[in-house]
C-alpha cells in the first residue's frame, strides 16, 4: 500500500520538558518522525515546549510551536493550522494523555482531525489498568492478581487477595510516579495514602508481587496489513520489582530458550492485535517465574518509548522512523532497511553482539530521597555499551557511566585481594544487606560478594539476579584475581596473552593497571607499541543482520577481535565528542549542540565522526553523522578512535563537562583540539589564573578565598563578611554548595558536610544577596565576537543558573548594564582567544557587575538562545572551528528580537517524596521549557504552564515569607489583591500585611493546630503559594506546605523575584487572550 | 585452555579454543543467525554434513534438555561459537552445553571471531572446513578441509532417515503455537498422513499431530507402492540435509504420487517436489539459516517471519528480481504451478502450489523450532487440502 494521499498535514505532539521517565528519547523519536513525514511530502506541524530539542529546530517541521503542551494550547494550534491528522505516539505519555484529553473534549471531531498510529480505543485499552487486564484475560494471558481502589479501605480489602509484598501503582501517572512496594501493613497504609494523592483520579492499582521474577521487554512493530515483527527481546538483569528504566538491561535476551521466547513472542503479537494498535511500535513487558517458566503480562505501551529508543540503538532498526511511515499507510515490506540497502523493514533484527544499558542516578542531589529502587523510576539518565560478549559490554557500560569507576571496583577495598585484619564477618553482613535491597550500586556489591566467597546460590537467594549473569560477573572476578597475581611475577608488564584476554573481556587500561600495580599509560604503551603483532582494537558494525548482508552505514563499536570493519576514509574529518549519559547539569542541551556540529560539518563538506554512549539521544542516530562510534567517552576509548581515524581534530566544546575533562589528556597525547585551546580552557577553569585574567581586564569578581582548614575558613569568611557561598574545590555542578549566613553555619558546614584539607580545599565566595544573576552566551571566531544572548535570571543569584528561570532579553535590567555585560563578554572572549562558544555568568548588585564564572564551551542555554533569536549558534560555532569567520557566516551582530522568551526549569521533586523543593546553589532540575510571547507576562505565564504549574487567574494566594522579605512581598500582595485574589498568611506575615493595609486572613501553621495551611491546600482552597525561608534546615516545618503545593500541581514560588514575575504573568493572562505563534513566524522563515 | 583451529578450503584459518569432544571434524561450514534455539539447530538432521557457526555470541546459556531435541541425536558435524557458557541457567535445563557436546562426541571451537568468519562465508560462499583440536599445523588443516567431500550431489538423506516405518503420536503439548486467528483447525476427523523422513524434525511431526493427523513415518527410500499400501489421506515430505538431486529415488516416487494424494512438502521435501515436477534446483552461495527470514505470501500479500535452513533452492524459468503483483505461474510437466511465496531478502522461491493437483510446499520451516510461529497456519492448510480432497 502506498502512503495515504487523503491527508496532507499532520500534527505531532512532543513530550515537553525532560523529566525522570521521559527524557531525550522522545526528541530522538520525534525528530525521526518529523524527518520521515517531511520526506514523504506531508506538511508537519509540531508542538513541543522544550527548546533544547532537535525536533523543534525550525527546519524540521513546517510549523513549530514552542508552546506549553496543554489541551487549550494544542486546540488553538489545531484551530489555527487545521491538520488532517494527529500522530500521538511519538511524544511519550505527555502526547498520549494530551491526545486522550483532546478526544474527550471533542476537539478532534470538531476539526475533523484523524488519529493515526493508534486509535483512542486502543490507547484506552492499553493505558487503563482495568481495561488492559480484561483484554489480557480475553486472549488467555495471565496478568498479576490485582484490584483497583479509590480509598484506603478498598485498598485493604484488595490486599487480602494479593498479599505482601504489595505492589502499588497509581493510575494515570508517568514513569510509575507514586508507585511503591509495601512489605507490611503499616507501610502499606502510608504508601496507599501517598499513591492516592499522586493519582489525579485518586485511583490506585494494588497488585500481587512478582518480585524476583525475571523481566523481559519486547519491542513490537505492526503495520496496517497486520504484519507484526519483534525488533528485539530485552532482558532485565535486575528482576521484577525494579522499574525497567532503573534496571540494567541486556539485549538480546540471554537466558530464554527458544520455546520460552517464542511463547513470549506469540503473546506479544496477540496483545498487539487485541489492543488494536493499528501501526507503529509498542513495548510489551513480561514477567517470568524462574522456577517454572510461568509467564505474566506486566504492561504494554502503545507508543514509542525509552525502550524502543534503546532497541533502535541496540539493533540499528529505526523504530520511530518506521513507525511514522507505517502511520501514513506504508507496510513493513515497502520500507527499505537503510543499513543493508537491499533488505526490507519487514524482518526481525538479529544481533551478533551484546548490548548493556546501565542507568545513572542522582540521589546525592536530593537529600532525604529514598535510594531504594522500586517500581517508580528514579534514574536521570543511562549509558549503553556494545561489546561482543556480555562481559565486555558490561565493563564498557560501567565506564560509560562516568562515575569514576573504570570497572567493577570494590566498594570494600578488596580490589587487590582481602587485606590483612579485615573483618570478614561484618563485611559479609554489610554486603548481604546491600544485596537484599535493590539499590543503584548493587552490581558492585555483587562483585564484592563474589570476592568474599559467596556462591551463586547465595547471591541468587539475596538478589534473584539470574545465575547466568552472576556467573559472568564471577568470571570477571576470577580474571581480576588472576591479574592481581601477575603483579608479583612480572611488575608493570603483562604477559601478552593475558593482556589480550583482559581486553577481550572489556577491561580498561586503567583497571588493568590498578590490578597489576601499573599505570594506564604503560598498559596502553604495551598494547599499542611495536611487537604486538597484528593485534589492535577492532571495530565492528551494527548491521541488524549479524553480517548476513553488507552494512552500508558506519555505525561502529569497539572490541578486541581479528577483523576490523571501520574502513576509515581519507576525507577531511572531525571527531565530535558527545555528552555521555544524561545527568542533572548535563542533558539534552549538549546533545543538541553535538547534532548541530555534525550538521555544520556536513554543510562544510567535512566528514563528521560522532562518539557518544547515550542511547536516548539524536546524536547516536546513525544518520546524523557520517560515522558513529557508540563508545564510552574515556581517554582510552577516544584515543583509540583518534588513532584509527586520524581526524583533523577533535571538538570538545559541545558535549558539556564530559569531553572538556579530556582536553588535557588528549592534547598531551598530541591530538589537535579544535576551537578554543586547552590552554584557554585551563585559564578559565583554574581559580588563580582566572582571577589574574579578570584583574588584567579590570573586571570585578566577588571577594573570595580558599580554605585548607576550619580556622582558615573562619578567617576568610570573617574578612569578606557573611553571607558566603561555600563549596569543595573538587566537585562540579554545584555539588555540596551552600550559602552560609554566620559563623555557626560555617562551622556546621566545615564539620559535617565537607572536610577541608590541604588536598581538598574549600572555596569561600562572598554571597551577593539579592543580586540579579545574568547568563550570557557568545560566539567568537578569534577576532570577532558576537554576544548572542543575555538572559536575566528570574530567581536571584544563589540559585543555580540551571535551576533559575530566565528571560531573553532582560526584563528589568537597565540598558546600560546590559551593554556593559556585552562589553565584558567581548573582552573575555577575545582575551581567552575563544573560537566557538563561550558562556559566562554575572551577578548585578546595585548596578555593579560581578563576573561569577566563564565557561569556554557550549552551554546549557545555547539551544534556548538559538530558538529565541533564530540563529543556530552551535552550527555557526562549529564552522568557526574549521576556519570560517563570523562575517563569512553572515553574523555580525545578534538579532534583537521584539518578542520575549522565558526559560523555566523543571524539577523531579515529585519522584522523591519528602525532599524539599527549595532552590539553591546545587542544581536539581532535569529539564526546561520555553515560553515565547510579545510581552514578558505572557511569556512567563506560558513557561509556567509548560512546566506543569499554570498560573491561576484568581482564588486564594497563600503567603509565608522570611522576615527580611516582608517589605518586598508587600507590593506583590497588593497587586495580587488588586487582581482579585484573596490573601492568606501565617500569623507573622499576616500581621505585617494587615498592618500595612492589606487585608489578610490568618491561617494556622502546621504545628498550630487544625485546620492548618496544608489542610487548605489539600482541600483545593489555595491557588498560589509564595513561601520563602532563610535556609532549608531552619524551616523544616514549612516543608509540608511546599510538598503539598507540589503534589497539587499549584503554582508556588520560593523567591520574591519569582513571585513578582508570577504577578506580571497573572496580570498578562487576565488582560489578554492566549495567542500562539510558530517559530517560523517569529523568525520569518518561509 | 586447549587451542583449536578452524581451516577453510580456501586457505583461511582461524584460531580458537577447543570446545566439546577432542578430535577433528570436517563438513561444509555454514552460519546460522538465530539468537535462540542452538539445541534445535544441532539436532536438526538437515545439518548433516555441515559445521554450524552460530552468529549469536553467547551459546549454551540456558543449557540443553531432551525436550528441545529435534531428533534422536546431534547431526551437525561440528559447532562454532564465540563463547560457550560454562553455566546453564534455566529451569528446563538438564545438561550443560559442553557436556552435551562431549557426550555426543561433537568437535567444536570457540573464542574465534565468528563475525569475521560469517563475513568471509558471506563473501566467499560456504565451503568445506575442518575443526581440529589435535593438529596445530595450519597448512595441513587446510589440506584436510580441501579433501573433505562436498555436499553437492550427495545422498545425505540416506544417512539420517529412519530405518523402519513407525507411528508418531506426540503433539507439541504446552508449547503449541498460539498466535490467535490465523491458526485453527476446522476438522472433524483425524487424517492419516504418511510422512517421508528425509531427516524429519520432530516438531513437524508434533505439529501434524496437533492439527489432527495420525502420522506414519516412512524411510526416505519408501516406494510409491509401499506408501499406497498404507492407505494415506495425505502425504508429507520432510526437510532433510544436502542436495535434493542426491535423492533421485524420492523424486521418482513423487512422480508416481503427485495427483493421487494431497501432498505437503517442507524444505528438502519442497525441493524434491520441484524436481519431480520438472523444475530445477541450484545451490545458494551461503544458504539461508536463521529465524528472521521474511517471506511474502503472494496470495495474501502478508509477510511471515520464518525459520529457514537450506542450501539449495528451486529455480523457476525466468528469475524473479522483484516482488510481483500476483503469484507467477510456471508451466511444469504436472501442469501449472504457482509460486506462492517469495523471500523478501533475495526473491528466491519460498513456496509452490500446484494449480492442477492437491500439492503445495514451502522452502522454509512452518514448524519453527527454533523460530517464530508465523507460518503455523500451513499445517492447517494441509488439513484443509485433505478435507477438500476427501469431501
Amino acid at each position: 500500500m502506498p502512503r495515504r494521499t487523503d491527508i496532507k498535514s499532520i500534527l505531532l505532539i512532543g513530550s515537553g520538558p525532560i523529566v525522570i521517565g521521559q527524557a531525550c528519547e522522545f526528541d530522538y523519536s520525534g525528530t525521526q518522525a518529523c524527518k520521515a513525514l517531511k520526506e514523504e511530502g506531508y506538511r508537519v506541524i509540531l508542538i513541543n515546549s522544550n527548546p533544547a530539542t532537535i525536533m523543534t529546530d525550525p527546519e524540521l517541521a513546517d510549523r513549530t510551536y514552542v508552546e506549553p503542551i496543554t489541551v487549550e494550547v494544542v486546540e488553538k494550534v489545531i484551530e489555527r493550522e487545521r491538520p488532517d491528522a494527529l500522530l500521538p505516539t511519538m511524544g511519550g505519555q505527555t502526547a498520549l494523555n494530551t491526545t486522550m484529553a483532546l478526544v474527550k473534549r471533542g476537539t478532534l471531531e470538531k476539526y475533523g482531525v484523524a488519529l493515526i498510529g493508534a486509535s483512542a480505543e486502543a490507547i484506552h485499552k492499553a493505558e487503563d489498568r482495568e481495561a488492559f487486564k480484561h483484554a489480557m484475560q480475553r486472549i488467555g494471558l495471565r496478568v498479576p492478581t490485582s484490584g483497583t481502589a479509590h480509598t484506603r479501605e478498598e485498598a485493604i480489602k484488595i490486599l487480602e487477595q494479593t498479599g505482601f509484598p504489595s505492589i502499588i501503582r497509581p493510575s494515570f501517572t508517568m514513569g510509575g510516579t507514586g508507585g511503591n512496594i509495601a512489605y507490611n501493613r503499616e507501610e502499606f497504609e502510608k504508601l496507599i495514602d501517598w499513591a492516592l494523592a499522586m493519582s489525579p483520579v485518586s485511583q490506585v492499582l494494588i497488585e500481587e508481587s512478582l518480585i524476583g521474577w525475571k523481566e523481559y521487554e519486547l519491542e513490537v512493530m505492526r503495520d496496517l496489513k497486520d504484519n507484526v515483527v519483534i525488533v528485539c527481546p530485552i532482558e532485565n538483569l535486575d528482576p521484577m520489582g525494579v522499574h525497567t528504566g532503573d534496571s540494567i538491561t541486556v539485549a538480546p535476551a540471554m537466558t530464554l530458550s527458544d520455546k520460552e521466547y517464542q511463547r513470549m513472542r506469540d503473546a506479544a503479537v496477540r496483545i498487539m492485535r487485541e489492543i488494536g494498535v493499528d501501526t507503529g511500535g509498542s513495548n510489551v513487558q513480561f514477567g517470568l517465574d524462574p522456577k517454572n517458566g510461568d509467564m505474566v503480562v506486566i504492561e504494554m505501551n502503545p507508543r514509542v518509548s525509552r525502550s524502543s529508543a534503546l532497541a533502535s540503538k541496540a539493533t540499528g532498526f529505526p523504530i520511530a522512523k518506521i513507525a511514522a511511515k507505517l502511520a501514513v499507510g506504508y507496510t513493513l515490506d515497502e520500507i527499505t532497511n537503510d543499513i543493508t540497502g537491499v533488505t526490507k523493514a519487514s524482518f526481525e533484527p538479529t544481533i551478533d553482539y551484546v548490548v548493556v544499558k546501565i542507568p545513572r542516578f542522582a540521589f546525592q542531589k536530593f537529600r532525604g530521597a529514598d535510594p531504594t529502587l522500586t517500581t517508580q523510576m528514579k534514574s536521570v539518565g543511562e549509558a549503553m555499551a556494545i561489546g561482543r560478549t556480555f562481559k565486555e559490554s558490561l565493563q564498557k557500560a560501567i565506564r560509560s557511566l562516568e562515575l569514576n569507576m573504570n570497572g567493577l571496583s570494590s566498594r570494600e577495598g578488596l580490589d587487590r585481594g582481602i587485606p590483612e585484619g579485615y573483618d570478614r564477618l561484618s563485611a559479609l553482613d554489610r554486603i548481604r544487606q546491600h544485596l537484599r535491597t535493590p539499590i543503584a550500586e548493587r552490581l558492585w556489591h555483587v562483585a564484592d560478594g563474589i570476592r568474599m566467597g559467596l556462591s551463586n546460590d547465595d547471591l541468587f537467594a539475596l538478589t534473584k539476579i539470574d545465575p547466568w549473569f552472576l556467573e559472568q560477573i564471577r568470571e570477571l572476578m576470577d580474571f581480576e584475581a588472576l591479574l592481581v597475581r601477575q603483579e608479583t611475577k612480572k611488575p608493570a608488564l603483562l604477559e601478552e596473552s593475558l593482556l589480550w584476554q583482559a581486553k577481550e573481556q572489556g577491561f580498561s587500561d586503567d583497571r588493568i593497571a590498578e590490578l597489576i600495580g601499573s599505570t594506564a599509560a604503560s598498559v596502553r604503551a604495551q598494547r599499542t607499541g611495536a611487537g604486538q603483532g597484528k593485534r589492535r582494537v577492532t571495530y565492528k558494525r551494527v548491521d541488524t543482520c549479524a553480517a548476513e548482508f553488507e552494512a552500508h552505514t558506519p555505525y561502529l563499536y569497539s572490541t578486541y577481535e581479528s577483523e576490523c570493519e571501520s574502513r576509515p576514509t581519507d576525507k577531511k574529518k572531525v571527531i565530535i565528542l558527545g555528552g555521555g549519559p544524561n545527568r542533572i547539569g548535563q542533558g539534552i542541551e549538549f546533545d543538541y549542540c553535538c547534532v548541530h556540529a555534525a550538521m555544520a560539518l556536513r554543510e562544510e563538506g567535512i566528514e563528521s565522526i560522532m562518539v557518544n554512549c547515550n542511547p536516548e539521544t539524536v546524536s547516536t542516530d546513525y544518520d546524523i553523522s557520517d560515522r558513529l562510534y557508540f563508545e564510552p567517552l574515556t581517554e582510552e576509548d577516544v584515543l583509540n578512535i583518534v588513532e584509527r581515524e586520524q581526524p583533523l581534530g577533535v571538538v570538545l566544546q559541545f558535549g558539556g563537562q564530559t569531553p572538556l575533562k579530556l582536553a588535557l589528556p588528549l592534547s598531551k597525547a598530541g591530538v589537535r583540539i579544535l576551537g578554543t585551546s586547552p590552554e584557554a580552557i585551563d585559564r578559565a577553569e583554574d581559580r588563580e589564573r582566572f582571577r589574574d585574567l579578570l584583574n588584567k581586564l579590570g573586571l570585578r569578581q566577588a571577594e573570595s578565598g580558599m580554605a585548607r582548614s576550619v580556622d582558615e575558613a573562619l578567617q576568610i569568611a570573617g574578612q569578606i563578611t557573611y553571607p558566603v557561598m561555600v563549596r569543595p574545590s573538587y566537585v562540579l555542578g554545584g555539588r555540596s554548595m551552600q550559602i552560609v549566613y554566620d559563623e555557626s553555619g560555617l562551622l556546621e558546614y566545615m564539620g559535617s558536610a565537607v572536610k577541608a584539607s590541604p588536598k581538598h580545599p574549600v572555596l569561600i565566595d562572598k554571597y551577593l544577596s539579592d543580586a540579579i544573576e545574568v547568563d550570557a552566551d557568545a560566539i567568537s571566531d578569534g577576532t570577532n565576537v558576537v554576544v548572542a544572548g543575555i538572559m536575566e535570571h528570574i530567581e536571584e543569584a544563589g540559585v543555580h543558573s540551571g535551576d533559575s528561570a530566565c528571560s531573553l532579553p532582560p526584563y528589568s535590567l537597565d540598558r546600560s548594564v546590559v551593554e556593559e555585560i556585552r562589553r565584558q563578554m567581548k573582552a573575555l572572549a577575545l582575551e581567552l582567544g575563544v573560537i566557538g562558544l563561550m558562556n559566562a555568568q554575572f551577578a548585578v548588585k546595585d548596578s555593579m557587575i560581578y563576573v561569577l564564572e566563564v565557561n569556554p564551551r557550549g552551554s546549557r542555554t545555547v539551544p534556548f538562545v538559538s530558538k529565541a533569536i533564530g540563529v543556530p549558534l552551535a552550527k555557526l560555532a562549529m564552522k568557526t572551528m574549521v576556519g570560517k569567520s563570523l562575517p563569512e557566516l553572515g553574523l555580525s551582530e545578534a538579532p534583537e528580537p521584539t518578542h520575549l522568551s522565558v526559560k523555566e526549569s523543571v524539577f523531579p521533586f515529585n519522584k522523591f517524596p519528602g525532599v524539599d523543593v527549595l532552590l539553591g546553589p546545587e542544581m536539581k532540575s532535569t529539564g526546561e521549557v520555553m515560553g515565547i510571547d510579545q510581552d514578558f507576562g505572557w511569556a512567563f505565564a506560558k513557561s509556567q504552564a509548560g512546566a506543569g504549574a499554570p498560573l491561576p487567574k484568581g482564588g486564594t494566594a497563600f503567603i509565608s515569607v522570611k522576615d527580611s522579605d516582608r517589605p518586598a512581598v508587600l507590593e506583590v500582595v497588593q497587586r495580587l489583591q488588586q487582581l482579585g485574589f484573596t490573601v492568606q498568611a501565617t500569623s507573622g506575615t499576616a500581621e505585617y500585611l494587615n498592618s500595612h493595609g492589606v487585608e489578610t486572613e490568618t491561617v494556622n501553621k502546621v504545628r498550630e493546630g487544625r485546620p492548618h495551611i496544608v489542610d487548605h491546600i489539600k482541600n483545593g482552597r489555595v491557588a498560589l503559594v509564595v513561601n520563602t525561608v532563610r535556609t532549608a534546615s531552619s524551616h523544616a516545618d514549612s516543608l509540608s506546605i511546599r510538598r503539598e503545593a507540589l503534589n497539587k500541581g499549584l503554582a508556588y514560588y520560593t523567591t520574591i523575584r519569582g513571585a513578582r514575575a508570577a504577578v506580571m504573568g497573572i496580570e498578562a493572562i487576565l488582560k489578554k487572550e492566549l495567542t500562539i505563534r510558530s517559530l517560523q513566524e517569529y523568525h520569518h522563515h518561509p | 585452555m586447549k587451542k583449536a583451529l578452524l581451516a577453510l578450503a580456501d586457505g583461511t584459518v582461524f584460531e580458537g579454543r577447543a570446545l566439546g569432544y577432542e578430535g577433528e571434524t570436517v563438513g561444509e561450514v555454514v552460519f546460522n543467525t538465530a539468537m535462540s534455539g542452538y539445541q534445535e539447530v544441532l539436532t536438526d538432521p538437515s545439518y548433516k554434513g555441515q559445521i554450524v557457526t552460530m552468529t549469536c555470541p553467547h551459546i549454551g546459556n540456558y543449557g540443553t534438555t531432551s525436550e528441545d531435541a529435534e531428533s534422536r541425536r546431534i547431526w551437525a558435524e561440528g559447532f562454532i561459537v564465540k563463547e560457550a557458557s560454562r553455566l546453564a541457567s534455566n529451569w528446563r535445563s538438564r545438561q550443560q552445553l559442553q557436556e552435551y557436546l562431549h557426550g555426543a562426541q561433537i568437535v567444536g571451537i570457540e573464542g574465534l571471531d565468528t563475525r569475521a568468519l560469517t563475513r568471509h562465508l558471506r563473501e566467499h560462499g560456504s565451503q568445506q572446513g575442518l575443526i581440529t583440536h589435535i593438529d596445530g599445523d595450519p597448512s595441513r588443516a587446510v589440506a584436510k578441509a580441501q579433501a573433505a567431500p562436498s555436499i553437492i550431489g550427495r545422498d545425505l538423506a540416506a544417512a539420517v532417515t529412519c530405518k523402519e516405518t513407525y507411528r508418531w503420536t506426540e503433539g507439541t503439548g504446552e508449547w503449541t503455537p498460539s498466535l490467535g486467528e490465523r491458526i485453527g483447525v476446522g476438522t472433524t476427523r483425524r487424517w492419516h498422513v504418511v510422512a517421508y523422513d528425509f531427516g524429519v524434525k520432530a516438531n513437524i511431526l508434533r505439529r501434524l499431530v496437533d492439527v489432527g493427523c495420525d502420522v506414519t513415518v516412512v524411510p526416505a527410500s519408501a516406494t510409491s507402492m509401499e506408501v499406497e499400501a498404507l492407505k494415506p489421506d495425505g502425504i508429507f515430505l520432510s526437510n532433510g540435509p544436502g542436495d535434493p538431486e542426491g535423492v533421485p529415488y524420492a523424486i521418482e516416487a513423487m512422480r508416481q504420487l503427485i495427483g493421487r494424494h494431497p501432498i505437503f512438502g517442507i524444505c528438502l521435501g519442497h525441493q524434491i517436489l520441484g524436481l519431480a515436477m520438472g523444475l530445477d534446483t541450484y545451490k545458494l552461495k551461503f544458504g539461508h539459516h536463521g529465524a528472521n527470514h521474511p517471506v511474502m505470501d503472494l496470495r495474501t500479500r502478508k509477510v511471515e517471519i520464518t525459520s529457514q535452513n537450506h542450501n539449495f533452492a528451486v529455480k523457476v524459468a525466468s528469475s524473479i528480481t522483484a516482488i510481483p503483483d500476483r503469484p507467477p505461474v510456471v508451466e511444469t510437466s504436472f501442469g501449472q504451478v504457482l509460486v506462492t511465496h517469495l523471500s523478501l531478502n533475495d526473491h528466491s522461491v519460498e513456496g509452490l502450489a500446484s494449480v492442477d493437483h492437491p500439492v503445495f510446499s514451502v522452502q522454509y520451516h512452518p514448524e519453527a523450532s527454533p523460530g517464530p510461529h508465523d507460518s503455523a497456519y500451513l499445517f492447517s492448510a494441509f488439513i484443509q487440502l485433505m478435507e477438500k480432497q476427501h469431501a
